[in-house]
């Protein structure tokens, strides 16, 4: 880290050395013949072009040991493990084209730099070569496609009907979470009902609403089963991005959105992974939608069925929490004031 | 060098030629100021003005990109400078979130369309497109100098949207909406994007009328000879260019309008059910994707917009530095088109996880990964003209080179985020950003410095200094690697884009180290553009003198004389008998053989 630092600082420093010395040799030579690339120039250059691959390749290297350790960890969902085994696919052909690509061109231009009475190959095209070079990257591309789209409509395909539904609803700039409560099904909606005290906008006439449970902060899920989550959006797009699950899908607002994914690891499972004791799942806001943008979360809980079970039995209905509303709602809402103004 | 000399002297030509001649002969000398270096008609002028106020935009979007990486590695301290340059929006040094966002905002649209676009295909359009076919002007020098009054007003109006009291357009270069047409939403949104939206609509008038010039000289006005298979590769990729502006930037254009309704008079064809500063808006029924498809309609063909020229002018470039025929010419045009049509078929993977049905989003992955097929075969016709080339290494050689290694490394980290489950993971993060900035900033900004680096004694008929350009390109070409690559790791770490700080999450934590050293990098490869800044306007007043043909080139652009004349070429047209790549053919004396020099009875062309 401070080396490297160390090392941007000492080019800077060696490149302005140079350059006050080249600036006074241009004085002196100024009126002199045309500019002209000399033989040392070609030399001087190839070599670098030999010392950048080294570089390229060294700092590929040195950067894969040294941040190892920010990337996601193993994905605590199921299809994740679905996307991370792609991604590795992928990546190998990736880095041995970025690799090899490099290589040869670098090289090429190190070795075959103008030297007096060196004459270029007239080589101007070779059907043969160039059809290596479509049909090889063809085959390779549709390799990738289809392995690709396999995953993706894995993915994609609607969730099971037994899956729990759970809706996340945006707006600027925080998240809330909506279970459907005990009839399995979620109260509509109408943008218009949005007041202080029914801030997800609850249709209080349709009988799925009032057993709807609430939460801010954090939420929970049941480790193993499939959930089905649901997105909308209060004021602009939004993005629920959930990292760890390789999950992710914008909140617009005038429509619903969905992605479902089954979470296989729980937090406590994760926290004793990564030895991390403060660790938390997070979902966070991943497009831009204002000033606060940039701290726009909610904590994601994933415990076994049981303790979620529990969990929800304490969370209070919509139908309850109106008759409660200075209790529970009136403090959130007052903060979702402040942080509009 | 003798022969095209005595070529041009060859009155042989068609009577136009003369006719113009003498409308010249007055023309020089009766030029007031404003005709000459304010309105001009003339091509060479109006590329020169493309290039200089590109110039200072860059400059402009630089800035702000330094002032935005420092707040991003080391959040929260003060920086005089950012109060120096932000006043009320860094009080004490700490920028606030809004001008963040702002910033952010501005470096891209300011990078992408006004100097990659404008800068790019202005200059070098302007500059080449009569040059190189070997006519007398654009096909109209009125529309070209209008395209140019065009861009600058915009540039004009996007400079003064920073100084308005609520602040320039900060919804992020491609302000989708309801973010960018809610002024309750962001402040960013009232005045700011009003001027942000009108300077675009002037924008894309300055670009349509320049386009349409590029096609229509390119078809009707090449000189006797030349035929559509020896123009150089640089006139294809103009040619795919502008043709490409004229098909898309239209529905941009529209876009833009539509939104100017929705913010102005109420309409709703982006906005639906939406509740802020706790009122519900009337407007329903409207779908902010709507916006989406029709700005990456725009946005893809856009990324192909800037890079093509920046390819066209590395291939002409590699191919005379290299001293060899460029490799695959009919392959490298089939790509160009290739990547042209396809560009228009591919918007979608800007757009996997907005909640578009999964089967279509599966199309789009894959027309997308067609397009790594045609941008293969050019990258590997590069590398196989550096095979047993003769390389001169000027500074525009090395920027060629450049090119081809980031056009490689941005181009494959694209076969990942085409892929759509893979895309899922890593849409809008770092990885992202790192993408684009090294296959499409980095690529087609190398292609712009080696363009001014190869055609600067063409520009001002003198040299730029060789030292400081090879300084200038190894600086920033460390820099680009140093800044972006490890941005793909911030973006496995799942930090997502646009973000004023990441203190905010314990996941976060380890990114602070990643991104001081980007910053770091960042500010050398700033320092480093200082050097090239010095070396351009020096040169323009102090260079040493040009010859006529510097690079031993074959193009016709260094057959006409180093002074400037309206209309070009004093005598007649060139005339074209081969094409533009006989670098060390065989039999030849030289290792070069002008496109004016007629075939040899027993030869054969390409």
């Amino acid at each position: 880290m401070t080396l490297l630092i160390i090392i941007v600082a000492t080019l800077a420093i060696t490149a302005f050395y140079y350059l006050s010395t080249i600036m006074q040799q241009t004085s002196v030579l100024k009126g002199a013949q045309e500019e002209q690339v000399t033989e040392k120039d070609n030399w001087i250059n190839a070599k670098l072009m030999f010392a950048f691959l080294i570089f390229i390749i060294g700092f590929f290297i040195w950067q894969i040991a040294e941040y190892k350790h920010v990337i996601l960890p193993e994905s605590a969902s199921e299809h994740g493990n679905e996307i991370d085994t792609l991604w590795d696919f992928n990546m190998y052909i990736v880095i041995a084209v970025f690799v090899l690509t490099n290589a040869v061109l670098f090289l090429f231009a190190a070795k075959y730099y103008h030297r007096k009475g060196n004459k270029a190959t007239f080589f101007a095209h070779s059907t043969k070569l160039e059809m290596i070079w479509t049909i090889i990257p063809a085959i390779v591309l549709s390799v990738i496609i289809i392995y690709g789209l396999r995953t993706w409509n894995h993915i994609t395909t609607p969730a099971s009907k037994d899956a729990l539904t759970i809706e996340l609803y945006a707006k600027q700039f925080d998240w809330t979470a909506r279970y459907p409560g005990l009839d399995g099904k979620l109260g509509k909606t109408n943008y218009k009902l949005i007041t202080d005290v029914n801030p997800l906008a609850l249709d209080e006439k349709d009988n799925a609403s009032m057993d709807d449970i609430i939460t801010k902060g954090e939420f929970h899920i049941p480790v193993g089963k499939e959930v089905n989550f649901v997105f909308r959006s209060r004021d602009v797009i939004h993005s629920a991005f959930m990292p760890h699950f390789r999950a992710q899908m914008n909140c617009v607002p005038g429509m619903e959105t969905y992605f479902h994914f089954k979470p296989i690891i729980t937090t406590a499972e994760m926290r004793k992974k990564l030895n991390k004791q403060d660790f938390d799942y997070v979902l966070l806001c991943n497009k831009i939608c204002g000033a606060s943008h940039f701290n726009m979360q909610m904590n994601i809980i994933v415990e076994s069925e049981s303790d979620y079970n529990a969990w929800l039995a304490k969370q209070k209905s919509f139908g309850a929490k109106e008759e409660t509303p200075a209790a529970s709602v009136a403090p959130d809402s007052t903060k979702n004031i402040v942080a509009l103004n | 060098m003798d022969t095209h000399a005595s070529l041009s002297h060859d009155h042989h030509d068609s009577h136009h030629d003369t006719h113009h001649d003498a409308a010249h002969a007055h023309h020089d000398h009766e030029q007031s100021f404003w005709s000459k270096y304010v309105f001009s008609t003339d091509h060479k002028m109006i590329s020169k003005q493309f290039l200089i106020t590109a110039i200072f935009m860059a400059v402009l979007a630089m800035m702000m990109s330094i002032f935005f990486r420092l707040q991003l590695a080391w959040p929260g301290k003060s920086f005089p400078i950012l109060e120096y340059f932000l006043g009320k929006w860094a009080p004490g040094g700490v920028m606030m979130p809004d001008m963040y966002l702002a910033l952010v905002t501005i470096h891209g649209t300011i990078m992408v369309f006004f100097v990659l676009t404008g800068g790019l295909s202005g200059t070098f359009s302007n500059l080449l497109i009569p040059l190189q076919l070997g006519a007398r002007d654009m096909a109209s020098g009125f529309l070209n100098m209008l395209s140019y009054w065009f861009f600058a007003i915009a540039s004009v109006i996007m400079v003064y949207s920073l100084f308005v009291e609520s602040g320039p357009a900060s919804a992020g270069w491609t302000i989708y909406p309801p973010l960018s047409a809610l002024p309750e939403a962001i402040p960013g949104s009232g005045l700011g994007m009003t001027l942000w939206l009108v300077s675009m609509s002037l924008f894309i008038v300055g670009s349509l009328l320049g386009s349409l010039n590029y096609i229509v000289t390119v078809v009707n006005l090449r000189t006797k000879g030349m035929t559509m298979t020896r123009m150089p590769l640089t006139i294809w990729a103009f040619l795919v260019t502008a043709i490409l502006g004229v098909l898309s930037f239209p529905v941009l254009f529209g876009a833009v309008l539509l939104l100017i309704f929705d913010r102005s008079f109420g309409t709703s064809f982006y906005l639906s059910d939406i509740f802020i500063s706790g009122q519900a808006l009337e407007q329903t029924g409207g779908s902010p994707i709507l916006f989406q498809h029709l700005f990456w309609f725009l946005g893809h063909p856009e990324v192909y917009i800037v890079l093509l020229p920046a390819l066209g002018i590395t291939s002409e470039v590699i191919s005379t530095m290299s001293r060899k025929p460029i490799f695959g010419y009919r392959a490298m045009i089939g790509s160009i088109l290739a990547i042209g049509f396809l560009s228009f078929i591919v918007w979608g993977h800007h757009m996997f996880i907005t909640g578009m049905n999964p089967f279509l989003g599966s199309v789009f992955v894959f027309t997308t990964l067609l397009i790594a097929i045609p941008s293969a075969v050019k990258a590997f016709n590069y590398i196989t003209t550096l095979w047993k080339s003769n390389s001169i290494f000027s500074p525009a050689m090395l920027f060629a080179v450049g090119l081809v290694s980031t056009f490689v490394t941005g181009g494959i980290t694209g076969i990942i985020l085409a892929d759509s489950a893979l895309d899922i993971n890593v849409h809008d993060t770092y990885f992202v950003v790192a993408h684009f900035h090294i296959v499409m900033g980095a690529s087609a900004i190398f292609g712009m410095f080696c363009g001014v680096y190869h055609w600067f004694p063409r520009m001002y008929g003198r040299m730029m200094n060789n030292k400081l350009g090879y300084i200038h390109f190894w600086l920033t070409f460390i820099g680009v690697y140093g800044v972006f690559f490890p941005m793909h790791f911030v973006g496995l770490a799942g930090a997502p884009r646009r973000y004023f700080t990441y203190k905010n999450f314990p996941m976060f934590e380890s990114l602070q180290n990643i991104n001081i050293v980007i910053t770091s990098f960042a500010i050398m490869a700033a320092l480093a553009q200082g050097i090239f800044l010095f070396n351009f306007f020096y040169s323009i007043f102090k260079g040493k003198r040009a010859s006529q043909n510097p690079w031993n080139s074959n193009t016709l652009e260094w057959t006409a004389p180093v002074e400037h004349l309206h209309g070009n070429w004093p005598g007649a047209l060139p005339e074209v008998h081969r094409w533009p790549y006989d670098y060390s053919k065989p039999g030849k004396e030289d290792d070069f053989v002008p496109q004016t020099v007629p075939l040899t009875h027993d030869e054969e062309e390409h």
